[in-house]
C-alpha cells in the first residue's frame, strides 16, 4: 500500500421487495419459486389493452418506510414511465417515480461497533414494478419467466456519507433490520428481496492535493457478504488504478462494475456512462396520489418503536450489553417478547440470557421465532426470577424452559415436578455439611490449612454435599457454609 | 320492411315482445354482409355461426319468459382494437394479425352481460391511427354511399357497418375524432362520450389519456341506449371516473325531454376553414335551435387553433410508449431470423409497423426526448391547459357549442395519403374535444351536392351526457 491518505465516499442504492399479498399494479400473488410465468395475468404480462391499478398496501408501505428513516413525505406524487427495451421488461417501459418521490431528504442511523451513531442523509425513496427475469437455458436460448414482473419495489437512495466498507455493510444490516421491524419486507436475501447497488470513489491526499477517482457503481449486489468485499476490492482497486494511472473523475468516467463471486473481484460492465434517455414522463393510465394528513396519520399510527431506538433503550434502560441488545434487536418479535418479559417482572439481564442462550437455539433449530415457543412472556420472567433468587440452577432453568415449551405449568410446579428446586434453606444444610465435614476430616483440615490442598478439599467437600442432596442443594449456598464452618478456627 | 331497417331500439323491444327474433336479426345483417361487405369492407372478421346459436338462446330465454339484457339479442359490431377472447384482435396491423387475447375488454363483457349479439370486428387504420381507415394494414374499407371515398376514420368499419345496415349498432373508439368524424362521413350517429365515462380496459392503448370508446348508432335513441350499457366506473380503469363525482342515469328514458331555456355557442372563426356546404348545413342546424327556441351565443375559442399542434405531441408522446410493447418477444409478429436480440425489435418492428404508426411514434419519442421534452411535451400540456379553459369559459356561456364535425364530406380514397398534414388537418374540429375531455356526438345534418352526409357537432361540459343527448335529439326530431 503506496503511503497516501483517502478518505471512501459510498453512495448506496437499495432495492428492497415489498411483502403485499399481490404486485404493484395487478392482483397476482407475489409466490417465490411458483412455476415459471403462472403467477402472471394482462396486466403484468403487459398484453395489449390492459391497464395497472395501483396497490394501495405498497404505497404504505413505502410511506411508512419512508417516515421509519426520517424522510420528508411527499403531498402529492405521481407514477412514470420510464422507457428502456428489455426482454424481462413486458411493457418495455417501467412504472417508478421520476420528480416526486414518495419520501425525500431523510437520514438513517447506523449503529458501528464503538457504539456510536452514524447518520447517512437518504435522498429518496420511491416505489417501482420490478421487471422479469431472463433465463439463458442454452446456447442460442432465452426464456422469460414473468412471475416477478411487477413485484412492488422500494428503491432507496443514500447520500455519498459512507466512509468505509464496513459503514456499507452495517447500513444495509440496519436498514434490513427496519423493514423487518416495520413488516414492510421479508427482507431475505436468499429470496433476493434486497439488492444493492454501491457507489465508491475516493477522496485521496497527495502532495497537499486533493484527487477524486472516478465513481464505480457496482451491479445488483444481493448478500451483506458481498457488499462488503465489493467495496475493499473496489477501494483497493481504485487507490492502485489512481497510483498507477493518475486518473482522476471527470463528467462521464463513471464506470459500471459487476461482482465475480467466483474470483472476488469486481468485473468492469461499461466503460462510460452511457447517456440514456429514459423519455420519462407521466403515466397517464394512473391517477396522481395525494397523501393527505389523515391518511399520513393512518399510517404513522402503524410505526412501532424502531430497532435502534429499542436497542439504546434496553442498554440504557434496562443495563444490557450493547452486543445483547444488538442480539435481541435484530427481530422485532424477539425484541419485544424480550421487553415484555422484562416488564412482566423479569430480571433484564437473566431473561437477556434466557432468550439468547436458550430460546434462540431452540427456535432456530426449530425454524420459528422465540416468541413462538409456546412460553408467555410472564412466564419466562418467572423462570428467570427463579434463576436470579436462587431457585434453581442456569443448568435447570434450561431444563425447565424446554418443559415448558410443551406444558401449560408454571416455572415453579415444573421445577417441583423435576426435583429441581435448589435447597437454599442454611439450617437443613449446615446440618449435611456437618455430617460431610465429620466424616472427611482430613478435607476438613486441608481446608483449613489454607495451603495449596485447600482448594481441591473444598471442592470434594462441596462434591460430597451435592452428592447428599443429589444435586439440589445450591452451590452458592452451601460453599457459604462450608466457609463459615471451616474459616472459624482460623 | 327489411328487418335491417330498424333500429337497434326498435329491435330490441320487437325481440323482448317476442314479435322478432333475435336469430332473424342475425340472418337478416348476415345478409346484408354478405351482400355487401365484399365491396364495403366493413368487417375484418365476424362470428356468423355463434352469433346465429347465441340468437337463438336469447329468442328461447325470451321464449321461456325468463330476463333478458338491455341489448337482448340486437346483432353489433365492434372496432378491432378492443380486446376479445372470440376471434382476433388485430388493430388493422401485421403486427397483431394472429393476436388472440385471453381476456375481453370491460365494454365487451357489458355488451354481453346485457346480451348483445357481436357478429364481428371491424376495420380501423393501423391502431387507431388515421382518419380514414387508409392507415389499415388489412382491408380496404369504402364508404358505403359512395365507394370511390373513405369512411373516414379510424373506426371506418365501424361507421361503414352502422350506415350499411351490416348491423344494428357498433362500438368505435375516438382519440381525436376517430367516432365522430366517420359518423359525419358515413351519415351515422356516433358518440365521444366524456373521459372516464367508459372504461378502457381491453381498448388497445393508442393515446391513453384521450382514448375513449363510444357507439356508432343508427339514431340518438340507440346512442342512448348503448351508452347505458357501456358507461360506469371500472375498478380495472383507474381513469375511469367515480360513479359518485359523476352518477350514471337512464339516458334513454331522458332522451325525449328537450333542453329548456337552452343555449348554444357558436364559434364564427370556425367556420372560415370549412367547405361552404358544410357551413351552410351547419348554419341550418342552428336555424332549426332558434325556431325551436334555442338563443344563440357567439363566443371565440382563442386556442381552438392549437389544438392539432398539441394533440399531435401529447397523442404521439403517449403512442410512442404504449407501443413500445409490440417487439416480437412476448407476442405478436416476430422476425424470421434476427441475428441478436436487439434484432428481434428493430426487425420486427420495422416489418410489423406501417408507416403512419412509425411516423407517429417517431414523433412521439422525440417530444419526449431529453433536451426536447419542455419544448415540446412540456409546451403542449399546456397549451391543452388553455384549452380545457376555452371550453370551461364557454359552457359557463352555453349549454353546448356547435360546429362541423369535420370541414368537408367523405374525401376521395387516395386523395389525402400522401400529405399527412393534410390529413390532420381533417380532424381539426373534433381533436380538441378530446384535449378537453369533454363529450360531443356527431349527428347527420343534411347532404352536401354529392348527396354525401354532413355531420353536425355538439359539445357539452363534462360528463354532461344528458344535455349533450337530448339537445340532439331535439334536432333529430325537428329535422
Amino acid at each position: 500500500m503506496a503511503n497516501v491518505d483517502y478518505k471512501i465516499i459510498v453512495g448506496l442504492e437499495i432495492h428492497v421487495q415489498l411483502a403485499t399479498r399481490t404486485k404493484m399494479f395487478c392482483g397476482c400473488e407475489l409466490i417465490f419459486a411458483a412455476q415459471p410465468n403462472s403467477r402472471v395475468c394482462p396486466v403484468c404480462l403487459g398484453l395489449p389493452g390492459a391497464l395497472p391499478v395501483m396497490n394501495r398496501q405498497a404505497v404504505e408501505f413505502a410511506i411508512l418506510t419512508a417516515v421509519a428513516i426520517n424522510c420528508k413525505i411527499a403531498e402529492f406524487t405521481k407514477w412514470d414511465r420510464k422507457s428502456y427495451y428489455y426482454p424481462d421488461l413486458p411493457k418495455n417501459y417501467q412504472i417508478s417515480q421520476y420528480d416526486l418521490p414518495i419520501g425525500s431528504n431523510g437520514f438513517i442511523g447506523i449503529p458501528l461497533p464503538d457504539g456510536k451513531v452514524k447518520k447517512v442523509r437518504i435522498r429518496r425513496v420511491h416505489l417501482e414494478e420490478d421487471a422479469g427475469k431472463n433465463l439463458h437455458t442454452a446456447e442460442n436460448c432465452s426464456q422469460v419467466d414473468l412471475n416477478r414482473a411487477g413485484t412492488p419495489l422500494l428503491e432507496i437512495v443514500t447520500e455519498p456519507d459512507i466512509n468505509s466498507a464496513e459503514e456499507v455493510k452495517l447500513l444495509a444490516i440496519e436498514l434490513q433490520r427496519i423493514v423487518r421491524f416495520l413488516g414492510v419486507s421479508e427482507a431475505d436475501m436468499q429470496k433476493g428481496h434486497m439488492r444493492f447497488e454501491p457507489n465508491v470513489n475516493l477522496h485521496i491526499k497527495k502532495d497537499d492535493t486533493e484527487y477524486k477517482t472516478p465513481i464505480t457503481e457496482i451491479k445488483n449486489l444481493n448478500s451483506f457478504k458481498v457488499l462488503e468485499k465489493s467495496a475493499v476490492f473496489e477501494v483497493r482497486r481504485q487507490l492502485d488504478e489512481f497510483l498507477e494511472s493518475g486518473i482522476v473523475l471527470q463528467s462521464g468516467n463513471k464506470k459500471t462494475f459487476g461482482w465475480d463471486d467466483v474470483r472476488e473481484v469486481t468485473v468492469l460492465q461499461r466503460e462510460k456512462e452511457e447517456a440514456h434517455d429514459y423519455r420519462y414522463f407521466p403515466d397517464p393510465d394512473l391517477v396522481p396520489v395525494v397523501i393527505n394528513e389523515k391518511w399520513l396519520a393512518e399510517i404513522k399510527a402503524e410505526l412501532c418503536e424502531l430497532p435502534l431506538t429499542m436497542q439504546e433503550r434496553f442498554v440504557s434502560g434496562y443495563g444490557l450489553s450493547d452486543y445483547d441488545a444488538g442480539v435481541l434487536t435484530a427481530d422485532r418479535t424477539t425484541a419485544e417478547y424480550f421487553d415484555n418479559a422484562v416488564k412482566a417482572g423479569g430480571d433484564a439481564k437473566r431473561v437477556c440470557n434466557l432468550i439468547t442462550q436458550t430460546g434462540l437455539k431452540i427456535a432456530n433449530e426449530k425454524g420459528y421465532k422465540v416468541s413462538e415457543l409456546g412460553i408467555s412472556p410472564q412466564r419466562l420472567a418467572e423462570l428467570a426470577g427463579m434463576v436470579e433468587t436462587g431457585q434453581i440452577s442456569a443448568t435447570a432453568s434450561v431444563t425447565i424452559f424446554e418443559k415448558m415449551m410443551e406444558s401449560k405449568n408454571s416455572p415453579q410446579q415444573i421445577a417441583e415436578s423435576l426435583n429441581l428446586l435448589q435447597k437454599n434453606d442454611e439450617g437443613e444444610l449446615g446440618k449435611i455439611v456437618d455430617k460431610v465435614i465429620a466424616s472427611n476430616p482430613q478435607a476438613a483440615r486441608d481446608v483449613k490449612s489454607g495451603d495449596k490442598k485447600s482448594k481441591k478439599a473444598h471442592g470434594f467437600l462441596m462434591g460430597q454435599v451435592m452428592q447428599k442432596t443429589k444435586g439440589t442443594a445450591n452451590p452458592q449456598v452451601v460453599a457459604k457454609i462450608l466457609n463459615s464452618k471451616l474459616n472459624k478456627g482460623i | 320492411m327489411n328487418l335491417t331497417d330498424l333500429t337497434a331500439l326498435q329491435l330490441r323491444n320487437g325481440i323482448k315482445n317476442g314479435s322478432v327474433k333475435s336469430a332473424d336479426a342475425t340472418e337478416a345483417v348476415f345478409e346484408q354482409i354478405e351482400k355487401h361487405d365484399a365491396k364495403i369492407g366493413a368487417f375484418l372478421d365476424t362470428f356468423k355461426k355463434d352469433a346465429l346459436v347465441k340468437a337463438k338462446e336469447i329468442d328461447e330465454k325470451i321464449g321461456k319468459g325468463e330476463p333478458v339484457g338491455a341489448l337482448a339479442g340486437v346483432p353489433m359490431a365492434v372496432k378491432d382494437n378492443m380486446c376479445t377472447t372470440f376471434g382476433t384482435t388485430t388493430c388493422a396491423s401485421k403486427m397483431l394479425k394472429n393476436f388472440r387475447s385471453p381476456y375481453n375488454a370491460t365494454v365487451i363483457e357489458k355488451l354481453l352481460a346485457a346480451d348483445a349479439i357481436i357478429i364481428g370486428k371491424t376495420n380501423l387504420d393501423e391502431f387507431a391511427m388515421g382518419s380514414s381507415t387508409e392507415n389499415s394494414d388489412l382491408k380496404k374499407t369504402v364508404n358505403p354511399w359512395d365507394s370511390s371515398r373513405v369512411p373516414g376514420g379510424s373506426s371506418g368499419g365501424s361507421a361503414a357497418a352502422v350506415a350499411a345496415k351490416m348491423c344494428f349498432a357498433a362500438m368505435g373508439s375516438d382519440t381525436g375524432g376517430s367516432i365522430r368524424q366517420p359518423a359525419s362521413f358515413c351519415g351515422v350517429v356516433g358518440l365521444k362520450p366524456t373521459y372516464g365515462r367508459v372504461s378502457r380496459y381491453g381498448l388497445v392503448a393508442y393515446g391513453s389519456s384521450l382514448d375513449q370508446i363510444g357507439p356508432l348508432t343508427k339514431n340518438i335513441e340507440d346512442c342512448a341506449l348503448m351508452l347505458n350499457v357501456i358507461a360506469g366506473h371500472d375498478e380495472k380503469d383507474s381513469t375511469s371516473v367515480d360513479e359518485k363525482m359523476a352518477p350514471l342515469c337512464d339516458w334513454l328514458e331522458k332522451i325525449n325531454r328537450p333542453v329548456t331555456g337552452l343555449k348554444i355557442a357558436v364559434v364564427p372563426q370556425l367556420f372560415e376553414g370549412a367547405d361552404g356546404e358544410v357551413v351552410n348545413a351547419i348554419k341550418s342546424a342552428v336555424e332549426v335551435y332558434k325556431e325551436l327556441g334555442a338563443e344563440i351565443v357567439e363566443i371565440k375559442m382563442p386556442h381552438f387553433e392549437y389544438a392539432i399542434a398539441a394533440y399531435y405531441l401529447i397523442a404521439t408522446a403517449e403512442a410512442s410508449s404504449n407501443l413500445a410493447r409490440y417487439d416480437g418477444v412476448h407476442y405478436g409478429y416476430r422476425t424470421a431470423r434476427p441475428a441478436d436480440y436487439i434484432e428481434v425489435y428493430t426487425k420486427s418492428r420495422n416489418e410489423a409497423l406501417g408507416a403512419e404508426v412509425k411516423r407517429r411514434i417517431m414523433l412521439g419519442t422525440y417530444a419526449l426526448s431529453s433536451g426536447y421534452y419542455d419544448a415540446y411535451y412540456l409546451k403542449a400540456l399546456k397549451v391543452r391547459n388553455l384549452i380545457r379553459g376555452d371550453f370551461t369559459a364557454a359552457f359557463e356561456k352555453a349549454d353546448c357549442i356547435i360546429m362541423p364535425t369535420s370541414p368537408t364530406t367523405a374525401f376521395k380514397i387516395g386523395e389525402k395519403t400522401a400529405d399527412p398534414l393534410q390529413m390532420y388537418l381533417s380532424d381539426v374540429y373534433t381533436i380538441a374535444v378530446n384535449l378537453a375531455g369533454v363529450p360531443a356526438i356527431s349527428i347527420p345534418c343534411g347532404f352536401d351536392k354529392n348527396k354525401l352526409p354532413i355531420g353536425l357537432q355538439i359539445i357539452a361540459s363534462a360528463f354532461a351526457e344528458d344535455k349533450l343527448l337530448r339537445i340532439a335529439r331535439m334536432f333529430e326530431k325537428a329535422d
